[in-house]
């Protein structure tokens, strides 16, 4: 197998995973379709909202705070993704106590990637008591 | 046969075919189980007609699930209607891919290693993990957005916000691991817990541990934290207008969830395939049968969560939308980040896997919590505190 030489090997078995989980769904969903009944009728292919009648649809406005929830996510997410990738970096600096080669080629201590990872720290953490003060995070 | 499966990518065929049926099998036996429990729990006898014990009850209820007719309402969101169920179970499907079952395995005893017991072992691991857990929560808003149904909707919505607000303490929990053990491969920081010197992750940092236990139940939606289904406040929650198996697909991927979920936090925290000092579970024992003992003890770790998820969902109310956010935002999310900034100032100081110092600075943070928590009481009671006091007429106090 050529595929199993390189480095993209295991996701060639993530590919195989994915298409097995698709075909047991997709299974279910087609064979459920073959053997089900399936009647129609006015009121059963009505919206169930407890019996009422219903008025209008779903489509309409719904609080804002649920986009303030998407918008900090979105945020700190980031947060997290910046974090990941740079913890394996720091933490090979950090234990050989030795000078990391950046990408763009320069040399980089422990403490500078320290350094920098706190910046961004520092403006986050502020904006986060930002946010907390002006009650974003107010629920109740 | 044998050259075959030393083939990783052979190997990884075969492994992720047993597995998926495996799943499917314990999903199907996790629904038995939480009647069971809950009926032990509450007193009762549970499912006892189908079979010896109600034992084949999840037969039956598949074959229920699949002769059912499925209704499809007249005003929903047709090919979102079925995709939602799709993404549901499928995304559920896949998280397991990159969980190290079993280590390094030689299969045919000449003392070469042959494959890892493990479908795919990327070098971003737990990137992944976290990518397709995020991923579970289109199946939620896609299939209450398709339900065209108000309550269905405010559900949908109310578990995205749910899920996005304890994602983040979630990354940052594991964070506090990702910077000890210093890579993103998840054989590498299971083989970080083995060995002189080193402590599984819980022993070093067990208030990250909660933290991560605590945000797992909010993404699989399970009690406390299930008001995507809170059937007193919007019927059946996301899933309103599903019947049939397109209802039972988002039941058996919320199991599903669960299960990788045990699994990933089994892995990070408790040594995932190793139990200290036991022969047949050391980094380098590579027979089969130490890789089937291995897949044996995941798996019973596995089981443990999935009864400890059970035992909650029995236990505990569920919590209140406003006291939901709060403890996302206000609480786990700033513990979560004083911990990653402490566990990164111990690898600075070469202190990572010190004992007393990890723990003892989890006390620290703890303690300051508490005080925090001690000085600063405030009541949650739900009411605004502008409101007018509430006067009750002196006829209705009789």
């Amino acid at each position: 197998m050529l595929i199993a030489e390189s480095s993209l090997a295991p996701y060639a078995s993530i590919v195989i995973v994915i298409a097995v989980a698709g075909v047991i769904a997709a299974s279910m969903l087609i064979l459920a379709h073959a053997v089900r009944p399936a009647l129609k009728g006015d009121v059963k292919d009505s919206t169930y909202e407890s019996g009422m009648p219903v008025i209008g649809d779903a489509r309409r406005r719904f609080n804002v705070r649920f986009y303030i929830v998407a918008m900090l996510f979105l945020l700190f997410d980031v947060e997290v993704v910046f974090l990941w990738p740079w913890a394996p970096v720091f933490h090979k600096a950090a234990a050989t106590g030795e000078a990391i080669t950046t990408a763009g080629g320069q040399p980089a201590s422990a403490g500078f990637l320290l350094a920098a990872m706190g910046v961004f720290a520092v403006f986050l953490v502020v904006g986060f008591a930002y946010e907390w003060r002006r009650g974003m995070f107010q629920w109740d | 046969m044998l050259d075959i499966l030393k083939d990783q990518f052979w190997f990884s065929a075969i492994l992720t075919v047993i597995l998926a049926v495996v799943i499917l099998g314990v999903v199907a036996y996790c629904i038995y189980f939480e009647r069971k429990i809950s009926a032990w729990m509450q007193d009762r006898v549970g499912p006892n007609r189908v079979g010896p014990l109600g034992l084949f009850q999840p037969l039956a209820d598949g074959g229920k699930f699949l002769l059912k007719e499925d209704i499809i309402p007249a005003n929903v969101d047709k090919p979102l209607f079925v995709l939602a169920p799709f993404i549901a179970f499928g995304v559920a499907m896949i998280g397991f891919a990159v969980l190290p079952w079993g280590g390094v395995v030689d299969l045919d005893g000449d003392g070469v290693v042959d494959v890892t017991a493990q479908v795919a072992d990327p070098g971003i691991g737990l990137l992944y993990l976290l990518g397709i857990g995020s991923l579970g929560i289109y199946g939620v808003v896609l299939g209450g957005w398709a339900n065209n149904n108000k309550y269905a909707f405010f559900a949908a919505i109310r578990s995205t916000a749910q899920m996005l607000s304890y994602e983040i303490p979630m990354g940052l929990a594991i964070f506090v691991v990702v910077i000890t053990v210093g890579n993103l491969r998840l054989e590498e920081i299971v083989l970080a817990q083995i060995g002189e010197g080193n402590v599984w992750h819980v022993v070093l940092h067990p208030f990250a541990f909660v933290i991560l236990l605590i945000t797992l139940f909010a993404e699989t939606n399970r009690t406390p934290f299930d008001l995507a289904e809170a059937e007193q406040e919007l019927v059946g929650g996301y899933h309103t207008e599903y019947s049939a198996l397109k209802f039972g697909m988002f039941f058996l991927g919320e199991y599903a969830h669960m299960i990788t979920g045990s699994g990933f936090i089994t892995v990070l925290f408790l040594g995932g395939w190793h139990l200290p000092g036991v022969p047949g579970l050391q980094p380098g024992d590579v027979s089969i049968w130490a890789m089937l003992f291995k897949m044996i003890v995941l798996g019973a770790k596995i089981v443990g969560f999935l009864f400890l998820f059970m035992w909650v969902r029995w236990t505990l109310p569920r919590f209140r939308f406003d006291q939901l956010m709060r403890l996302s935002w206000k609480g786990l999310l700033p513990i979560s980040m004083i911990l990653a900034a402490y566990a990164t100032t111990l690898v600075y100081l070469g202190k990572a896997t010190n004992i007393p110092w990890a723990l003892g600075g989890n006390a620290a943070i703890l303690l300051i919590v508490l005080i925090y928590n001690g000085l600063l009481r405030t009541e949650i009671t739900g009411r605004q505190a502008n409101l007018p006091e509430v006067t009750i007429p002196a006829e209705a106090r009789s």
